[in-house]
Parts: C-alpha cells; structure tokens; sequence
C-alpha cells in the first residue's frame, strides 16, 4: 500500500523529475522494480490507468499571432496525440503499465540503450512539458530567485538568452533545448557524486537529440523549446533562428519556470537530508562492524601474545 | 571574400607553393547544384514550394555551412590548433553529409514523364528481384524502416561494393551512408526529415513514403550499381 501511495503522490508532480521522491543516489532500477511488482498486485483489483492526452493550459489560439492554431492543430492534436496513444499501446500488458510516466522514461532509457518505450514516453512527456512552458503573452524577463540565479552562473540574462539560443539553433537534427536545475550530480550520466557541494547546485543550458529529456541525467527541467521541425515549420519553414527568437521573446512562461525552479529546489533539499540521514546510518553500521572486528583482532593478538 | 583573404593569409604564410594553393583552394568551396527538372514538376507527389524551400533553402544552408566549417578548418590546420579542428568534425559533418545526401537525392527524383516512378532495369532490377524478392517488397520495406525512423534521418538502399550486395540501411540526421559502413555505395536515398514533406503531408510521413515512389527515377541508381558491379 505505501509503494501505491507514494506513486500516487509522484503523480501529482507530473512535470518534475520524480527520481528526487524515490529517494537520492540510487539508480532507477532497483527502485522500480519492487513498487512494480507491488504495483500490479494492486492493479488488477483496479481500473488500468491509462495516460491521457492533456490539452494545454490555453485555447488553440491563443498563442498566435506568433505560434499559429494550425500549427498547435497539428503539434498538439496529431503529434503529442500519437505519441500518447502509442505509448498506451506499447505498455499495455506490459510491467511498464501502471507506473508514473517519469519511472517508464527512466526505466526505458535505460542508461542510453534505449527500449522502444522511450521515444513515445518521453515525447508525451516532453510536449506537455513544452506547452506549459508558454502562455498568451509570455516572453519578458523572470525575476526574483530565478533571476538571481540566472545572472549568477550564466553571467547576465542576455548571455542565458545568448547560449538558450544557440544551443536550440545547434541541435542537430530533431531534438530540445532546455534550462535545466542540476543539484548535487556529477556531469556524469546518472552517476554518483562523492563530493556534492552548494557550487553543483545550478543552473545549465543543455541540448537533447529526439526523445532525449534531463530526466535521464537527473536534473531537474524547468523550460524547453521543441526544435523538431513539425513545431515551427507551418510558421517558419526553414528559419528556425526566428522561431527560437519568437519563443523567447513572446512566449515563455516566466512564472512557470520559477515555479518548476521552487519545487526542483525543494526536492533536491529533500533529497540531500535523506541523503544525509542515510549516510549516518551506513557509518553507524559501519562503527557497529569494526567495533566487532576490533574485538576479534584484539582477540587474536591476545592469542599470539601467549 | 573571405576565401579570397583566406587564401591570401596562405601565401604569406606558406610561401611560394601556388600550386597546393589553387589545390587547396578548389577543394574548399561547394555550391548549389541546379535541379535537372523544374520546382513543380514532381507534383503532385512533392509541391513545389516543398521542393523549392528544399533545394534553396535547405540545401543551400548545409553549403554554406559546409564551406564556412572547411574554410575554418583549413585556418585550425594552418595555425596547428588541434582543438579546432576536432571540435570543426560535427559540423563537417552534419553540413557536408548535408550536401552529399542531397545531392543524390535530387539525382533519384523525377517528373512522371520523365522516368519518375519506372521500375528499375537491367543488373539492378534483377539485383533487387534476388535480394528482396520483388521491386514491391523493396518499397515496402524501405517505407516501414523509414516510417520508424525516430527524429530526422534517410532511408538508403545501397550496394556493398566489397561483397557485391544490396543492403537497406537508415542513417540519423545527415550522417551520409558511408558512416554505416566504408564498403557501403548510396544508390537511391529518401530524406526523412520533417521538412521533406510537411507543408503537404503534416504529420503523415507514410503517405509521403507511400507517394514518392511515383516520382522516384532509377537511373541514377542503375548507373552507380553498374559500375561497382560490372
Ligand atoms: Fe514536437
Ligand atoms: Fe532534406
């Protein structure tokens, strides 16, 4: 029961990284796998929950003049659509089914060999993640925290705005820009640092190819830009330069970024508390072992002594 | 200009030696290569403002990128900054596989009166009759590779010029065939990325696939695989 309840709560967090509540340091796999198995326990005396495809968070027209309703047509209702639907297909009757739409993307990815539930479930994940990243009127400059951190490790807005850009103009191929939280992690996929300290607590610009999110690196996400060529190519055609220049400039959500900044800040301090407090309990276990060790060395010196 | 200056920046440099000069200088440029056939007259399989945008939007910025990493790499080599010049190696060669693929691209393509969508003759048609059973199950299964391809990339039949043997391969992005195997001869490839057929097709890349067979012309690719194999 309490593995169902805490998926439950994940769930409430669709759009940030839910490593952070299964807790810190360890890898994705043995932690699923047991609330799995537990999971389909339960679900059989359930109904099987099936991911939906969620509309964004304003009409279809809303973004326009900048981002067209043919283009939000096409982007939301066909490719996030599909990508939802086949994702329900692929996992139905599967050990994937059931579990949170982050645990599928992590498990799926599978530390880079990816299984073929990736690419839909992290698009599903991506899009949404892309649509509340905007909103009617969006664009500016954030403030407060955000701000403050922005010109702390990227020098000023302008030089965020500057490498945001081109690190969306430089993806090769399809693919996403993001901001991103990067708390106590090394530049390592996955791995563990020995030595978190407050300087690894930050922010960074990073690229991803296709279906590739930050969830796979463990940071936490904050804004993306879709740089496919479906997401601006019945506005821009081949200019993406200007269709990057637009969502920066009149779409972002500023306010929804800050709030993803405030809750990645928050799971990542909870995640370091837990960290710590497991910590004390292996050097605890370890005192207990050595004292034990000690004895019997002592003892066996007392032996030779004779 | 900027070659121009580059060039000149050389003979300072370097000295006297004119000749790998006019070499060097005529390896570094590529342009656009004009189409065999007018914008429009591969509808209605491909639009031509497809093809248009395509050709003089598309290809070109892979060219100019092309010739602007090379040129850079050029002055990276000159100065001995290794770092440079590994750091140019992406860019060649997204931008440069850019320009190869299309290139051949442009060759597979042609109006219906014009040899667009004609089966295969000669060695190559028999070719594909042994390797795959029939020209239609060739297509069937170049259209499922390239319907699943995740993200932006081609769909190649090629020949292994080694083992004399026809090989379906896809390829991500601009990675041009011969990253799939250096034995490996493109002879006809499907550009996959979104900007091939969204303005027309949206989000139904199987119809694309589906449609441009009607526009596919088979005589570049018969000449290629004659002559790698005799
Ligand atoms: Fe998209
Ligand atoms: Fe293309």
């Amino acid at each position: 029961m309490a593995a169902a309840a805490s998926m439950a709560t994940s769930l409430t967090f669709p759009l940030l990284p839910s490593q952070g509540l299964r807790g810190p340091f360890t890898s994705s796999l043995p932690c699923t796998i047991p609330q799995r198995r537990f999971w389909r326990k339960v679900a059989t005396n359930l109904i099987t929950a099936k991911f939906e495809l969620k509309p964004p968070p304003y009409t279809l027209n809303a973004l326009e003049p900048h981002m067209s309703r043919q283009t939000l047509e096409y982007h939301w209702g066909k490719h996030h659509r599909t990508y939802v639907e086949n994702l329900n297909k692929q996992i139905a009757g599967t050990e994937l089914e059931g579990l949170p739409l982050e645990d599928i993307i992590i498990v799926s990815y599978n530390n880079g060999d990816i299984l073929p539930a990736f690419n839909n479930a992290a698009q599903a994940w991506n899009h949404d993640f892309f649509w509340e990243s905007m909103k009617p009127g969006g664009g500016g400059k954030p403030s407060g925290d955000l701000l403050d951190l922005i010109e702390r490790d990227f020098g000023s807005f302008e030089q965020f705005i500057q490498e945001f850009k081109s690190a969306a103009a430089a993806q090769f191929g399809s693919g996403w820009a993001w901001l991103a939280y990067k708390a106590n992690r090394l530049d390592v996929e996955n791995a563990v640092n020995p030595w978190p300290s407050e300087k690894d607590k930050k922010l960074v610009v990073v690229k991803s190819p296709n279906a590739v999110n930050p969830l796979v690196w463990d940071y936490f996400p904050l804004l993306t830009i879709d740089v496919w060529e479906h997401a601006y190519y019945l506005d821009f055609q081949n200019r993406r330069p200007d269709y990057i220049s637009m969502f920066m400039e009149k779409l972002i959500s500023w306010e929804a970024v800050s709030a993803r900044l405030e809750k990645a800040k928050a799971l990542a301090a909870e995640r370091e508390m837990e960290e710590e407090r497991r910590k004390k309990e292996e050097e605890e276990k370890q005192t207990d072992g050595e004292a034990v060790e000690m004895y019997l060395d002592s003892d066996t010196d007392d032996s030779e002594a004779e | 200009m900027a070659l121009r200056s580059l060039a000149t920046r050389k003979t300072l440099t370097l000295g006297l030696n004119s000749t790998r000069l006019t070499q060097s200088r005529a390896l570094q440029t590529f342009s656009l290569p004009d189409l065999p056939y007018d914008y429009g007259a591969l509808e209605p399989a491909i639009s031509g403002e497809i093809m248009q945008l395509h050709h003089q939007k598309h290809h070109q910025t892979y060219i100019t990128n092309y010739n602007k990493a090379l040129e850079q790499l050029h002055e990276a080599i000159q100065k001995g900054d290794s770092s440079t010049v590994v750091k140019l190696q992406s860019a060649i060669k997204f931008n440069g596989g850019g320009h190869i693929n299309h290139s051949i691209f442009w060759k597979n393509l042609a109006p219906i009166h014009e040899g667009g969508g004609e089966p295969p003759k000669g060695s190559l048609g028999w070719a594909i009759d042994t390797s795959f059973g029939s020209l239609e199950s060739l297509i069937q299964k170049m259209n499922a590779e390239g319907a699943a391809l995740q993200g932006s990339g081609w769909v190649w039949l090629g020949v292994d010029k080694e083992l004399k043997k026809l090989v379906i391969e896809t390829t991500a992005n601009q990675d041009p065939l011969v990253t799939k195997g250096p034995a490996l001869v493109p002879l006809l490839g499907i550009d996959v990325w979104e900007h091939a057929y969204y303005l027309q097709y949206k989000n139904v890349r199987p119809d694309y696939l589906k449609n441009i067979w009607k526009v596919i012309d088979w005589k570049y690719a018969s000449e290629v695989y004659e002559k790698e194999c005799p």
